[in-house]
């Protein structure tokens, strides 16, 4: 049954609603409406007066060899985080899927990152992972080897991937969780008396049941990995060493208010704004058309 | 082709035992029923064969060989899962077939193997279709096409029929019935319906609360059951019981008193010298539904009042009060007149086939 609510005043439910849409104009609207315009435009050295340029913005960042370079930093990137955030709650959630004792104080253990916001989780990697303090890095040493992420940049994007997706994998682990305990036990129990192993299961049976919740976190976490790491490589790596981790989102602040190229960064942002817009049409169409067995 | 034997076999999950130690022999194709009372560990029983339980103790023999020990795929069996536990992602065809592609059987044989099963199922048009796109009861035979690909020696059927309507169920009734003698696989059936029991079985296995209080064939368990919960569950309508029929201090009328009387020397002489023997307030007395009968006055065994009536065309069914506000109920072919509710009645009792029963519901042979 729909549930109508009834307002006595005609007025009062579009009243109700300002406060959203105002959130929404000013944060979201003004503001990309605002890299919009500036993405046109080239500011002078001391930020008096604009100069119109047109698309000239963007035909500068596509020719330069660092925008495309942060291209495939953020292809690398999201790929590794994505696999390396999905592929480990996958293992985790059929782990605890077996267990019978004490299941709930895992899973309740296994949820706790998601709750460390991303830069915290950063400072705690980066702690740890320290060339000169980390707890990490100094056993490496004793075991020989020289762990330096900032000069390293392999050491660096490694990092950065850990943490990332480490602050990703307890989301990724509820959906998995939810998903292996939506397969009926009779299902596991027939493939068992069919003849198949553990393994063969898995692979025949378990995957194939979960490939839509998969596709639902691939998507889901490279939209993370795009956008909202900023805060783990600001705090560890600051898109070093020698820019190589430096991902689009960062590269639009780092351009914007570290190098104070406002147009540049305006131009990226518009570039931005219109991958996030294609990865939602994807999640979008996907969720509708979800698979349902 | 296999024979099953259980030896004592129990289950207890954690300290709750489910199981307390059946014994049954199973011959070489033959078509066993496991029926009782929801909760009574059936389908434990089963699990336990299949290899999807753990067997506290006791042994499992296939083919006078240990199973307790060995996975379900090492036990050479196959079975059909009340939500018929289709893989929903894979085609008839790849339902079928995905036991024999892991046994790693020629691609040419799966092929032939899947299309006579489909063919004797009637699923050949269906071959491509995914699950989803199936009807109950095509989906119940997709699960027994699974099963019967393999050719297992054993087939096991947790109440493979329960999910489908009435008429469904019948026709699929005879058709698990059909198949099964042709390939004379030997199988251990469940169900908690005594209907399905009663007609499938060669021997079926009554179960009470984890025990086997009795194991027979199906007449045999009908005409002859050795607790009053047997007979109370195999029939329907049950088995009737009555108590303290013949205590000394009753209330009665004349003619009921004389009827009482007639009762009593009516019945076999061993009976009721069992009856006179024994404290008779603590037997009780069963007897079918279809061994009553209205009769005139002066035969009447029983004298009781009519409460209501339910007419089913080629039988009626009168439930009567008698004595001691005990109800019985009788049954009588639909073309014999019908009494009124609130009517008196008068019942005669076919002595010859009265069942005993101890205080403990146990049967008294005579
Ligand atoms: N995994 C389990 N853990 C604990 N107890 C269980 C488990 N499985 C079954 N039981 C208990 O064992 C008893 C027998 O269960 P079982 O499923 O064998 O009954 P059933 O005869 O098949 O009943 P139904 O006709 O309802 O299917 C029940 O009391 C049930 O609660
Ligand atoms: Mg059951």
């Amino acid at each position: 049954m729909d549930k109508q609510v009834t307002f006595n005043n005609r007025y009062l439910p579009y009243f109700l609603l300002i406060p959203q849409v105002l959130i929404t104009a000013i944060f979201f609207f003004w503001p990309a409406g605002q890299a919009v315009y500036q993405s046109a435009y080239i500011p002078d050295p001391f930020g008096l007066k604009s100069q119109y340029v047109g698309l000239e913005n963007f035909r500068f960042l596509l020719n330069d060899p660092y925008y495309l370079a942060s291209f495939k930093t953020t292809a690398l990137f999201s790929c590794l985080v994505t696999a390396v955030s999905v592929g480990a709650a996958l293992w985790l959630a059929v782990m605890a899927d077996r267990i019978i004792k004490g299941a709930t104080a895992y899973r309740t253990l296994l949820i706790w990152p998601y709750a460390v916001a991303p830069a915290i989780a950063g400072v705690l990697w980066l702690f740890m992972f320290n060339p000169r303090i980390g707890l990490v890095s100094w056993y490496l040493g004793l075991l020989g080897y020289d762990w330096n992420h900032v000069l390293n940049d392999n050491e660096a994007m490694g990092l950065v991937v850990v943490a990332s997706a480490w602050n990703r994998i307890s989301y990724n682990f509820l959906f998995f969780l939810a998903g292996l305990q939506a397969i009926p036990r009779s299902v596991i129990e027939a493939a068992a008396i069919d003849g198949a192993h553990f393994w063969k299961r898995f692979w025949t049976i378990v995957i194939p049941l979960l490939s839509p919740t998969t596709f639902f976190l691939l998507v889901v976490n490279i939209v993370y990995a795009f956008f909202e790491t900023f805060g783990v490589i600001h705090t560890i790596t600051a898109g070093g060493p020698q820019q190589t981790t430096t991902i689009l989102v960062y590269k639009v602040y780092a351009d914007g208010f570290v190098g104070q190229d406002l147009g540049s960064s305006a131009a990226q942002s518009v570039i931005l704004l219109l991958l996030v817009g294609i990865l939602t049409i994807v999640q979008f169409r996907f969720i509708e058309k979800r698979v349902h067995y | 082709m296999a024979t099953i034997s259980l030896q004592n076999v129990t289950k207890a999950f954690g300290k709750n035992n489910v199981i307390h130690g059946i014994n049954a022999d199973v011959k070489d194709g033959e078509f066993i029923v496991i029926v009782g009372p929801s909760g009574c560990g059936k389908s434990t029983l089963l699990r336990m064969v299949a290899g999807l339980e753990i067997i506290t103790d006791g042994e499992i023999c296939i083919n006078n060989k240990r199973v307790n020990e060995l996975e379900p795929m090492e036990r050479d069996i196959a079975m059909v899962f009340q939500n018929y536990a289709l893989y929903p992602h894979m085609s008839v065809f790849d339902n079928m077939a995905y036991g024999l592609k892991i046994a790693k059987i020629p691609k040419n044989e799966i092929l032939q193997r899947v299309n006579t099963a489909a063919e004797i199922l009637q699923l050949q048009d269906y071959l491509k279709r995914k699950p989803r796109e199936l009807s109950g009861g095509q989906r119940q035979r997709v699960a027994m096409g699974r099963a019967i690909v393999r050719k297992p020696a054993v087939f096991l059927f947790d109440e493979p029929l329960s999910n489908l309507d009435a008429k469904l169920r019948v026709q699929m009734r005879l058709e698990i019935k059909a198949l099964q003698k042709e390939l004379g696989v030997t199988s251990l059936y469940v169900t908690h319906d005594q209907v399905e029991a009663m007609t499938l079985a060669d021997r079926m296995i009554v179960m009470n609360a984890g025990n086997a209080d009795q194991i027979g064939a199906p007449l045999e368990v009908y005409n002859d059951p050795q607790s009053t919960f047997v007979a109370g569950f195999i029939g329907s309508p049950p088995m009737n019981f009555l108590n303290n029929l013949f205590a000394q201090n009753q209330q009665l009328d004349s003619s009921a008193q004389q009827a009482i009387d007639r009762l009593l020397t009516d019945l076999p002489t061993e009976v009721s010298a069992t009856l006179q023997q024994q404290d008779n307030d603590n037997l009780t007395i069963g007897i079918r539904p279809e061994h009553l009968s209205l009769c005139e006055p002066p035969t009447a065994h029983l004298i009781g009042k009519v409460k209501y009536t339910e007419p089913l065309g080629a039988e009626t069914l009168l439930y009567i009060e008698v004595q001691n506000q005990q109800t019985i109920t009788l049954r009588q072919a639909g073309d014999i007149e019908i009494p009124a509710a609130g009517d008196s009645c008068f019942i005669r009792v076919n002595t010859a086939l009265i069942c005993l029963f101890d205080s403990k519901g146990k049967r008294i042979q005579i």
